[in-house]
């Protein structure tokens, strides 16, 4: 259990001993398993959807005895007339929002809680650092109720409204983090240049805030395209239903007759967040190694 | 909270503040563009959302849901002032013990497997060996999907009744069937759904870990130090900030389980209560019930609990947490 130090990386350039290739296959032995385990109920998902009805809960083997595409033509059928993509659509619409108003939003009261003098400063940042940590639920209900005497419920606004005022305490904190990284003298300079704060933080410090403006919009996406609580309270009518409410409903009404439908479906759900991080793999675990993203 | 969560983030600046240009210093007759009038309209300016939004969406919702605690308020039927019945009646209810019960559970097997699982596998992946990049993307990638529906769905299907897990269990001579319908064991559906994603603390791990300085562990070799003395005196001590940092987050997070618990045990916590956990209980109490005024007072006794194990870990961290550079008497 020796920790990454110089040493080992040097006995490796020389000649490998034989215990040092038996530990090598050991090690990746061992990384294997872990492997195996962590991927099997992806790859499960995988092969569930091309299976026949009576082959997905009886066999354990992730090998289907036999394929079939019917799954995926009857997930494309949607819910109860509405089709598939309608509920793409609107996750969509209800994720891109969220990442529009986290950037614009968490970036503007980051600048002014990281870069700027002003009286109740520091309690306000005490708040956003609280509220880090309280639970959201408790303050679920009386949301419910102001939404819904503003006459919004059964809308997106409920569910986006909150990341355009810079209320994810997390991604401030991030933001804020990230701002103290960069040095002052920047904003000095620029002030003795004549640029006023508007300037600094336009031409300034967005650009250089932009790893953090990356690493907010992928996450934002990805947890805006799971959420689930919030559209379970908000959406009630199936046409507005983003993909985790559809899939509640349908696995509520139809997986009993339809359990391959249900697999092709959930699997179709997955494919942007699995896209998403393979694209932006590197930037993902960059974020969270240096903030402490909770992933 | 004095103490930094994040422990790889650059060193603040706060402390360090040189002498800047803003205001003052008018003998100098420098110019100062920006005064401190300008700063400060500009920093309420861009405040001013946040403002708005605080007020109106989360500290008067707070306040208002401290009041609703102390009414019978019903959605439709309205409600009025009942002190601390609400408070009184919970410990009669015996939803509230099933929901507490559950929870608890849930947060001690969780997140210390989890923990546990992510160190582990930390460890072995700063070893400098070929594909820790792979590995550690692959052993990521489930924290992104796990809280899903989708994943939910999925979980169900693995430990329902001749279903995956009951078939590979049944080989060495398990009787239970599925998870999901013996109440005995069905939590663990929700335990091993948190510990497989074990790669989000993982990759928090490997960062602390890659700071652990490598001449404390060359200078304990020399003196005769194995490998297990190593871990418990250097490597535990110089990683006990990230440690800290992620049992709280994660204990913080595991007492607020709601999405996979719903879709798994629905509002009833099926079967028999035992995946009642207490946000689902919360919500079927105001969603279902409309019992607004009785479920704001569970959801108060939440941020009670949740404060008084924060605190309790704070003060915990004071005499077991390492800061490296500042003196720990």
């Amino acid at each position: 259990m020796s920790v990454a130090t110089e040493a080992p990386r040097v006995i490796g350039r020389r000649k490998r001993s034989g215990a040092e290739r038996a530990k090598s296959v050991v090690w990746h032995a061992a990384m294997l398993a872990v492997l195996v385990v962590v991927l099997y109920p992806a790859f499960w998902v995988l092969t569930a959807s091309v299976r026949e009805n009576s082959d997905i809960l009886t066999n354990i083997s992730p090998i289907p005895t036999s394929i079939t595409w019917d799954n995926f033509a009857s997930a494309f059928d949607g819910l109860a007339g509405i089709p598939l993509w309608r509920f793409f659509w609107n996750s969509l619409v209800i994720s891109a929002l969220s990442v529009v108003g986290i950037v614009a939003s968490c970036s503007i009261t980051a600048y002014a809680l990281g870069r700027l003098e002003f009286p109740g400063r520091k309690a306000m940042f005490a708040v956003v650092i609280a509220t880090l940590l309280l639970p959201g639920q408790v303050m679920l209900i009386p949301q419910y109720l102001i939404f819904s005497e503003m006459d919004v419920v059964n809308t997106i606004f409920p569910l986006v409204i909150g990341k355009f005022l810079g209320l994810d305490a997390f991604f401030v904190f991030m933001y804020v983090q990230f701002l103290r990284g960069i040095p002052r003298e920047l904003d000095q300079a620029a002030t003795i240049d004549g640029a006023g704060h508007f300037r600094i933080f336009f031409s300034i410090m967005l650009p250089l805030l932009r790893p953090a403006i990356v690493t907010s919009s992928i996450f934002t996406f990805i947890w805006s395209w799971n959420d689930f609580m919030g559209p379970l309270i908000y959406l009630h009518e199936i046409e507005k239903f983003p993909l985790p409410r559809l899939l509640q409903s349908y696995n509520n009404t139809e997986a009993v007759s339809n359990y391959g439908g249900m697999m092709a479906m959930t699997l179709l759900s997955l494919v942007p967040v699995v896209l998403f991080f393979l694209v932006f793999q590197k930037f993902l675990i960059k974020g969270i190694a240096t903030s402490g993203v909770k992933g | 909270m004095s103490a930094s969560p994040s422990t790889t983030a650059p060193p603040a600046a706060e402390g360090a503040e040189a002498p800047t240009v803003r205001g003052g210093r008018g003998a100098a007759k420098r110019r100062t563009p920006i005064s401190r009038r300008g700063e400060r309209l500009v920093g309420y300016t861009f405040m001013t959302p946040w403002i708005i939004g605080s007020l109106v969406f989360t500290v008067g919702p707070m306040l208002w849901s401290l009041y609703l605690s102390f009414t019978d308020y019903h959605l439709i039927l309205g409600g009025d002032f009942i002190g601390f019945a609400n408070y009184t009646a919970m410990f009669e209810d015996p939803m509230f013990a099933r929901a507490v019960k559950v929870t608890l559970l849930y947060v001690l097997l969780a997140v210390p497997l989890k923990l546990v699982a992510s160190l582990a596998v930390a460890i072995l992946l700063t070893q400098s060996r070929r594909g820790i990049g792979f590995y550690r993307a692959a052993f990521y990638m489930p924290s992104l999907i796990a809280m899903s529906v989708g994943i939910a769905i999925v979980w169900k299907a693995l430990f329902a009744g001749g279903g995956p897990q009951d078939q590979f269990m049944s080989w060495f001579g398990w009787e239970g069937g599925g998870f999901i319908g013996n109440p005995s064991v069905s939590i663990l559906m929700l335990v091993l759904l948190s510990v497989w994603t074990f790669g989000a603390p993982m990759v928090i791990f490997m960062a602390g870990l890659l700071q652990v300085p490598g001449e404390l562990h060359e200078a304990a070799q020399v003196d005769g130090a194995g490998k297990w003395h190593r871990f418990v005196h250097i490597t535990i001590p110089m990683l006990s900030p990230v440690i800290f940092f992620n049992v709280l987050m994660e204990t913080v997070h595991a007492f607020q389980l709601f999405g996979p618990a719903f879709i798994i045990g629905g509002t009833a916590g099926g079967p028999a209560w035992s995946t009642l956990f207490y946000t689902v209980r919360i919500y079927a109490l105001a969603f279902v019930d409309l019992r607004m005024g009785y479920a704001s007072a569970w959801a108060w006794m939440l941020v009670l609990a949740v404060g008084v194990v924060t605190l309790i870990m704070f003060r915990a961290a004071k005499n077991l947490v390492y800061y490296a550079g500042e003196d720990n008497k």
